[in-house]
């Protein structure tokens, strides 16, 4: 150890003297933090105040442009209550988060989009549950069925943040209103359009999934979309748990009506090629034939509206804009699939629990709703904050009682289905395997 | 965001520190090992000198006086080592032998495991061809390039330009590749390699689906960022042969052909191993560029991409582990003939 | 093959004392002309896709993502706003690309001088001084290369949180860094992980070094670290720069252990994780990493062709025993 503590030495030198000039090279700063406290602007967040000084450190998957737009919306926040916010965004979070946690070096939070994954760091006892005050805000305005996605084993350890819809299906209004098509609100409706359409020469639908080493999702939530829409809620979350196997028949069934879209040479792949296309186009690009015509429908979440150019207008009377993936049975109920985040904490100390507290507040929620392109199934959400029009009817979806809600199932199952072999046999199945054995496959897989 | 040079004066005087350590640390060491032996250089003078004077037996020479200069030189390497590599490759030995989330034991079971799944076996055999490709057609590549560009007046240029792909970061050469190989099956291609097919008059194809296309497909973007390192050390290596062995070999009336195999290859034939070993091991760790080009659909996938995607992404450590000591296996072969290289080496 | 033939048949003339015809010259050199020609273009092919990657960063988002990049010469489009956005982006994470640069120095450079001191004296020890089971460690060392570096991650982080404790005794404790310090545990990884290549690398050359100088030093009287210092130091600053250069582009461009070890706070950052972060949430503003390529391969290859001269003059100085 003799040489070895030499350079440890140095480090902790060196690490004290770097603290102390830092310290005193901050020392103006920190003046104006706490100033703004007291201030009207503040009120709102007396209840939070009492941990000036300090650090939280949260991550998550969300970066680049969205990220700023995260940072920005914690701002006030922050100024009135001087706890500092450490936010980092990756990309690989998913398979970093586990590195982090098992050497030691957790986050105080994270924004987890998988329950599946929630559920395996509950299992490891890695997770903190809620504190008393995150819980009542919570449940006060959070809708049970995604605070149902929240909890592990009765015990609530995620709070839902940010929320999407993938029950949409893209197109271009212009087109459609050109070319006299209507936006259709049944299934049938949906297939005859689609004959209509490729009855022109022109392939109606458009779809990709490749996307890096996540290849294979947009596929998967096509599937789940279906299985929702055939088999309704009920088998939807036994198929989701494993109480029925993953190629049960009636599973078999949704699967293969979903190729009747997906598969169909006639209708795939607008603007790229035939069938197997789909596999090695990019998911964010499958989508931008909507606008130049030479594909009509593009079925992909909210967020997807980011994809467009720089000057789409994506509005109902715009270049692009999406319909409501219509219900084949409404004897169902109006099923809607949807995603979002959990924040969940590693640690629990009073300002994380304040921090965490607060992002499930109504003052976040709006703070954020009014920086734009952001939805949220909370209920103190006011829809006058919403400005973009897919988010506005993103927000009508999610708060609209009569619909049913399913969290994307591939995020509920175990990473090795739901982020393996079920994006893997997706893959498989467009690139021409047939229905039984792909599912035979991932059944295989889940044990 | 201005860039305010105050912010970044902590990392100066982190990367400072760093330096000095570096300093203290190496200088140090050499420092004592100077100082030390000259110690005991000077008490076994002074036992010599007493032995002398009183006339008793001469104390014998201590053979170990060398096995503590090599304690030190090895110490900080030994160290680093146990804790960065031995411990990790134990743990990950352990960690086989159990499920996935390392909390029960269950024997062979991930090992029986990788056998029995088809896709594994796929697997095993991509890994086969990439380990037999890359090494041997990157080197062969990087010394058919190193004669030919030697003493070129151009040669600074071009080894830069073959080297150039070493610089680019993996993120980086996805991007690239992805401009060679995208596909599109209607409209302007957007992908080199479709563009030169529908230009000779041919259907694009989508490259990247196609097994086991695929697999050579991505094992030429290995040789591309790999051929550069052969190259160059191959290169240096030639320039290295003693000019009066060449000039001889010339005024005999050797053949280039001849002077190829008799004189450059037999004297470079450390350069080789060096590369060949070097590629080799690199390749069977190689999954950056799988896992960003298809994420191992289509057949392609390696055993160290699957290693990454089962214990990191998909939460299964045992098999993600079973893997990774399946690749521990593979490399033992190279091993043993390093130790044949050794051997050789001692007894020449 | 085809024109190696005649010239083994030339050279076989030659060796029975006839003089060079004219022929033989000619031949000669029309075969340095095609090597030179085949060369050219060797090294034309091997650049296209990364000119492919240059001409793309010049072009603007949609021609990127709809038309290939040899279009732009036909219809030429050209525009500065991948570099604008990368060097001086409105996002707060791509701002700040110049203080992500000084964290990839400030990464690298003692990531490359630690392995490298520590793997010469330990390739010098394996090579020139006999101790009992040196081969034995030797290959211990090479063996190590394959160890796969993700798994060592997490092994490694828990050592720096947690501290090393053998039977209730603290022998290490937790090395608790914050900020900037973080870097001190990205080196320390970097050097764990380079250490047996480079003992490899240097070993070979060190090994290789003719006996008959050491032992004239041994006779002379010089320990081990006066021959390390005098004699194989700068016999061996070839080698060096070559694994100088390797090591350099490998930390330079390793995203991994920089995202484990230093976070991706603007304080430790490189260069590496702000490009990935710069793709966007959903990787759909790739085209912004045509740019952001190009921004990060200038250092390494500064570091290249500034070192190349050292491989001109031999990497394997000694690589025939004198």
């Amino acid at each position: 150890m003799a040489v070895f503590t030499r350079p440890r030495q140095a480090f902790v030198i060196a690490g004290v003297i770097g603290l102390a000039l830092s310290a005193t090279a901050c020392g103006t700063g920190d003046d104006k933090k706490s100033s703004k406290a007291g201030s009207a602007e503040c009120a709102a967040y007396d209840k939070y105040e009492g941990h000036d000084g300090k650090k939280v450190s949260i991550y998550a998957s969300i970066r680049d442009a969205e990220a700023d737009l995260l940072r920005d919306s914690w701002k006030t926040f922050e100024d009135c209550t001087g706890i500092e916010i450490d936010y980092e965004g990756n990309a690989e979070f998913e398979a970093q988060l586990p590195v982090r946690v098992d050497g030691g070096n957790a986050p105080d939070l994270a924004f987890v989009p998988q329950p599946g994954l929630v559920k395996r760091f509950a299992d490891a006892s890695k997770l903190k549950s809620l504190g008393a005050d995150t819980k009542t805000m919570a449940e006060q305005n959070l809708p049970a069925d995604w605070l149902k996605y929240g909890t592990v084993n009765g015990t609530l350890y995620g709070v839902p943040l940010g929320a999407n819809v993938k029950s949409f299906v893209w197109y271009s209004p212009k087109l459609f209103k050109e070319k006299g098509w209507t936006v259709p609100t049944s299934w049938d409706d949906m297939i005859k359009l689609s004959d209509t359409i490729a009855a022109t020469g022109v392939k109606p639908w458009c779809a990709g999934i490749e996307s890096g080493d996540a290849t294979g999702w947009p596929a998967t939530d096509w599937i789940e979309d279906v299985i929702l829409r055939t088999q309704g809620p009920e088998v939807y979350d036994q198929w989701t748990t494993h109480a029925i196997p993953f190629n049960d028949p009636r599973i078999v069934d949704a699967v293969n009506r979903a190729g009747t879209i997906l598969k169909n040479e006639k209708y795939m792949n607008g603007g790229f090629g035939g069938v197997k296309s789909i596999g090695t186009t990019a998911f964010g690009e499958a989508g931008l034939p909507v606008t130049t015509g030479k594909c009509a429908m593009h079925r992909q979440a909210s967020f997807y509206a980011n994809q467009f150019p720089e000057g789409t207008k994506v509005a109902e009377d715009g270049d692009a804009f999406a319909f409501y993936f219509p219900a084949i049975d409404t004897a169902k109920g109006k099923p809607v699939l949807g995603a979002g985040e959990f924040v969940v904490g590693f640690t629990d100390r009073p300002e994380v629990q304040a921090v965490q507290t607060y992002l499930a507040s109504a003052e976040y929620v709006n703070s954020r709703a009014k920086l734009g392109n952001w939805v949220t199934a909370n209920n103190k959400l006011d829809i006058a904050n919403v400005a973009s029009p897919i988010d506005k009817l993103s927000v009508q979806i999610l708060q609209d009682k009569t619909g049913v809600f399913r969290f994307d199932g591939s995020d509920l199952m175990p990473a090795a289905v739901g982020a393996g072999t079920f994006w893997k046999g997706m893959v498989e199945w467009i690139n021409g395997k047939d229905t039984a054995s792909v599912l035979q496959g991932i059944e295989s897989s889940w044990k | 965001m201005e860039f305010d040079f105050a912010e970044e004066q902590p990392k100066f005087l982190m990367l400072m520190y760093g330096l000095i350590a570096f300093v203290a640390v190496v200088g140090g060491l050499l420092l004592l090992l100077d100082v030390v032996p000259a110690w005991f250089a000077r008490r076994r003078e002074a036992q010599l000198v007493a032995a002398s004077v009183s006339g008793a037996p001469l104390p014998r020479r201590r053979k170990q006086g060398e096995g503590l200069f090599a304690l030190f030189f090895l110490l900080p390497t030994v160290l680093l080592l146990t804790v960065g590599l031995v411990v990790p490759a134990i743990r990950t030995t352990l960690l086989s032998l159990m499920d996935g989330s390392s909390t029960n034991w269950v024997g062979l079971r991930n090992y029986s495991w990788m056998f029995s799944e088809g896709s594994i076996v796929r697997v095993l055999i991509n890994t086969l061809i990439w380990v037999v490709l890359v090494p041997l057609v990157a080197t062969g590549f990087g010394l058919i390039y190193a004669v030919l560009v030697d003493k070129a007046r151009f040669e600074a240029v071009a080894k830069s330009l073959i080297f150039l792909p070493m610089a680019i970061s993996f993120v980086g050469a996805s991007i690239i590749w992805k401009f060679v190989y995208a596909y599109r099956g209607e409209g302007d291609q957007i992908g080199l390699l479709n563009q030169i097919v529908v230009s000779l008059g041919g259907e694009p194809k989508q490259w990247l689906l196609e097994s086991p296309l695929n697999t050579l497909l991505l094992i030429v973007i290995m040789i591309w960022i790999q051929a550069g390192f052969a190259m160059v050390v191959l290169s240096a290596a030639i320039k290295a042969i003693p000019g009066d062995i060449v000039e001889a070999a010339r005024l005999d009336g050797v053949s280039p052909w001849q002077m190829f195999w008799r004189i450059t290859m037999p004297s470079i034939r450390p350069a080789l191993i060096v590369v060949g070993v070097t590629l080799t091991i690199a390749t069977l760790k190689v999954f950056d560029i799988v896992r960003t080009s298809t994420n191992g659909n289509y057949d392609t996938s390696v055993i160290a991409s699957e290693m990454y995607n089962q214990a990191f992404r998909y939460g299964q450590n045992g098999q993600g582990s079973a893997l990774a000591v399946f690749l521990f296996i593979l490399v033992i072969p190279v091993v043993i003939y390093q130790i044949r290289n050794l051997r050789q080496q001692r007894e020449g | 093959m085809t024109t190696a033939t005649p010239t083994v048949a030339a050279g076989a003339q030659k060796t029975d004392g006839t003089p060079t015809t004219t022929a033989g010259r000619v031949r000669k050199r029309l075969n340095s002309r095609t090597a030179t020609l085949v060369s050219i273009v060797i090294a034309v092919v091997w650049t296209i896709p990364t000119f492919g990657l240059l001409i793309s960063s010049l072009r603007p988002e949609d021609e990127i993502k709809t038309t290939g990049w040899w279009t732009a010469f036909t219809n030429p489009q050209f525009t500065l706003e991948n570099y604008e956005q990368v060097l001086f982006g409105r996002s707060a994470s791509s701002g700040q690309l110049a203080g992500s640069f000084i964290n990839s120095l400030a990464i690298t450079i003692p990531s490359v001088l630690f392995p490298l001191a520590f793997a010469c004296l330990a390739a010098y020890a394996l090579a020139w001084i006999n101790f009992r089971g040196r081969d034995w460690v030797y290959i211990a060392i090479f063996a190590l290369q394959i160890v796969p570096l993700q798994m060592a991650l997490v092994p490694l982080l828990k050592f720096f949180s947690t501290g090393v404790t053998l039977g209730g005794v603290t022998l290490m404790p937790a090395w608790d860094l914050v900020d900037e310090q973080k870097f001190a545990q990205v080196w320390f990884a970097h050097t764990c992980f380079a250490l047996p290549f480079a003992v490899f690398l240097l070993h070979n050359f060190i090994s290789q070094l003719p006996g008959d100088l050491m032992e004239a030093a041994r006779v002379d009287g010089a320990t081990h670290p006066k021959i390390f210092r005098t004699i194989v130091l700068p016999l061996i600053t070839p080698a060096l720069a070559a694994f100088g250069i390797f090591q350099f582009l490998w930390v330079w461009n390793d995203l991994l252990v920089a995202l484990i070890f230093a976070g991706g706070g603007d304080e430790t950052a490189p260069l590496t994780v702000k490009l990935a972060e710069m793709a966007g949430t959903r990787g759909n503003e790739w085209q912004r990493l045509t740019a952001g390529a190009f921004v990060s391969i200038v250092v390494p290859l500064i570091v290249f062709l500034s070192l190349q001269r050292f491989f001109v003059r031999g990497l394997l100085a000694g690589s025939v025993k004198g």
